[in-house]
């Protein structure tokens, strides 16, 4: 894909998003209120319709050929770019769907391992060091002094003593 | 006069609480190391680190973020001279002559100049902020809501006349960002509005903070990956030779270079307040017009010191000078103090003119800080050169993890909802395939901390004039600030057709 075609699908999709935006803006009212001013929906909509035009001021440049990126014929993302970024990226959202099952401790030295021993290629013993002194030093943080309660999917009851020990 | 340097006073009393003494220092190295790593500017660590200060009461909050702010712009400068990759874009102009210096063997005089530039810049700034704030509070005391408006729609017009981004693209930027901050519910009427896709998630709106660890932290840091992919980040570390003898002499060399220094401190201050400038452009044109005034213009790109100094000392004092707006006005100067910004309205603080009245002890310690996070800044700096430089060696697969890390617990810990991570995850990876196609992000991160202060700014200004739009014109404020704003949108409208009249003449 080229970096002009990408500019074409953005474009689209981002017009798309706006028209849903605007069409969403309707359900309140978007003229003006007798007594009570601009109604709750005006501010969302027009500014979704001034998002709509920017998109097809986007458009018309692709199709003039107008500016760097509309007039680019190489390409989007090079494909060894394109495996670092998508092993990264699915990584991420594997960790962030892991975190309402196995919890935050379960899933951060799964992603650790992974970044650290086959993205990295770091030695094991740094791997395995890392991978168990994060979450500690995460848990100590922010549930011990922060307060603030991480998700813990399953293994919530494993950590009803060490709530016990703090609180 | 009196009054204000009776209230700098009581700033410094706040400022050597011990507490607060630790979070300046704190701050300070915090900053040096992530203005440092390549990749990782003031705007990215304070947008991760914001939601870790909801443990400290206001003050101190921000002046621990302002202190990474302040820390950052001078930790720029080392992997700049260092590596000559850029640690944030703040400190682009840094690698032109302070890279070629390093390479002659002369690190330790382009990172002595970086950071008594900086000083000399962050000082300067300061006490001109100090001055110029009080009576400009004072002035905006009177704003009611059409002023508020015009001043936010000025804000977003130096985006769009003076950005450089395309156009249509500044245009998007700005509008998605208002409308992501309409999300939620509708502040006078109460209903709910614009709940996507009829997710309850969205009940709660969307908060500025998920967008700018998303485009700050995640979007940036697969940026990075990418650049690491394409080879880059493999660069060579110079060696600095660092001894107290050769610094006495590179001090001794910089003392003939105060012009380039101080006329750095002037430029980089007063393009700081605008929101859309800030201490990227502010640097280069501080090393342009040093070029300029400089007995030997030649000698820029080859290693001149004035070359290192006059940007440095502009992008400190621009960070100062983006606060000025941010605390007497409401209006962010620049990305950072839109964060900082939104920070003020979590920790419950109304920003504003009122801020100077009803706050009195928040704005004067976050001033008295920036006199000592500079100071704190230029020692820690100096003294921890050789640990700074070791730790530019630590490897990009071990730091990438920990931030990532850090961006899921920082989207998760302000709401402690899911829904958040997610959209938080959705908004970095959109993020970066924008970034490819050169949308500017920082009008939008503008935008969603300013909307919900903006609609009812316009609601209530129209509902004074009963729908009329002349509101904006007819004040002895908001006039002139609206027709500023306005000459500024049409800005590039005026460029293209003045270029086109020259061509035609041309031909």
């Amino acid at each position: 894909m080229t970096v002009r075609t990408a500019e074409l699908l953005m474009a689209i999709t981002m017009g798309a998003f706006s028209i849903y935006l605007m069409y969403k803006s309707t359900e309140l009212e978007i003229g003006w209120i007798e007594n009570e001013g601009p109604g709750g929906g005006a501010w969302p909509f027009w500014l979704s319709a001034v998002m709509l035009i920017s998109c097809l001021g986007i458009l018309y440049n692709w199709f003039r050929r107008k500016g760097r990126i509309a007039s680019s014929d190489k390409i989007y993302i090079e494909s060894h770019v394109l495996m670092d970024v998508t092993s990264v990226t699915v990584a991420l959202v594997i960790t962030v769907g892991l975190f309402s099952f196995i919890g935050i401790y379960g899933a951060l030295p799964l992603f650790l391992i992974f970044y650290l021993r086959f993205l990295g290629k770091h030695s094991w013993r740094l791997t395995a060091l890392l991978a168990v002194l994060i979450p500690v030093t995460i848990f100590f943080f922010f549930e011990i002094t922060l307060k603030i309660i991480l998700p813990k999917g399953i293994t919530e009851p494993l950590f009803l003593p060490l709530y016990k020990m703090f609180f | 006069m009196l009054e204000t340097i009776g209230l700098l006073g009581n700033g410094f009393l706040i400022v050597f609480e011990p507490q607060n003494l630790m979070l300046i220092i704190g701050g300070c190295a915090l900053g040096l190391f992530i203005g440092a790593m390549p990749g990782l500017g003031s705007v990215n660590g304070v947008a991760i680190l914001l939601p870790l200060t909801f443990l400290v009461p206001p003050t101190g909050a921000i002046i621990f973020l302002a202190a990474i702010y302040y820390g950052a712009m001078y930790g720029g400068a080392i992997s700049s001279i260092m590596l000559g990759i850029p640690g944030a874009s703040t400190a682009v102009a840094t690698t032109f002559d302070g890279r070629p210096l390093a390479k002659q063997g002369m690190a330790d005089k382009a990172l002595t100049a970086a950071a008594v530039a900086s000083f000399v810049g962050g000082t300067i700034s300061v006490v001109l902020f100090t001055f110029f704030a009080p009576p400009l509070a004072h002035v905006a005391l009177v704003f009611g809501a059409p002023e508020e408006f015009a001043l936010m729609m000025l804000a977003f017009a130096t985006f769009v006349g003076l950005g450089g981004d395309d156009l249509f693209k500044t245009i998007f930027s700005i509008s998605i960002g208002l409308v992501l901050s309409a999300v939620g519910f509708d502040i006078i009427s109460g209903e709910p509005r614009l709940v996507l896709w009829d997710i309850t998630g969205f009940l709660h709106g969307v908060n500025f903070l998920i967008l700018a660890i998303g485009v700050y932290g995640i979007g940036e840091m697969i940026w990075t990956v990418e650049e690491h992919s394409l080879g880059g980040g493999k660069s060579m570390l110079s060696d600095a030779n660092v001894t107290v003898k050769r610094t006495l002499s590179n001090l001794r060399e910089l003392a003939s270079k105060w012009k380039s220094i101080v006329m750095g401190s002037f430029l980089g201050y007063f393009v700081g307040i605008l929101p859309a400038a800030g201490a990227t452009p502010g640097s280069l044109m501080a090393y342009g017009i040093a070029k300029q005034i400089s007995k030997e213009p030649e000698k820029f790109g080859h290693g001149a010191v004035e070359g290192v100094c006059a940007p440095e000392a502009a992008n400190n004092a621009a960070s100062t000078g983006s606060m000025l707006p941010m605390l007497t006005l409401g209006i962010p100067g620049s990305p950072t103090t839109a964060i900082l910004l939104g920070g003020m309205v979590i920790w419950g603080l109304e920003p504003g003119p009122r801020l100077f009245v009803d706050h009195s002890d928040f704005v004067w310690g976050l001033i008295a800080s920036l006199y000592a996070a500079n100071i704190f800044a230029v020692l820690i700096n100096v003294a921890f050169i050789p640990v700074f430089i070791k730790i530019l060696k630590t490897p990009f697969t071990i730091l990438a993890p920990i931030i990532f890390i850090l961006c899921l617990i920082g989207g998760y810990a302000p709401t402690q909802s899911m829904h958040d991570v997610w959209l938080m995850v959705i908004f970095g990876i959109a993020a970066y395939f924008m970034r490819k196609l050169d949308y500017p992000l920082a009008p939008a991160v503008l935008a969603i901390v300013l909307g919900p202060l903006a609609e009812p700014a316009l609601r209530q200004s129209l509902i004074i004039s009963d729908g009329s739009f002349a509101i904006f014109f007819n004040r002895t404020y908001a006039g002139p600030i609206s027709v500023v704003a306005i000459l500024l949108l049409f800005l590039p409208l005026f460029k293209m057709v003045y270029v086109k009249l020259r061509n035609r003449q041309a031909a």
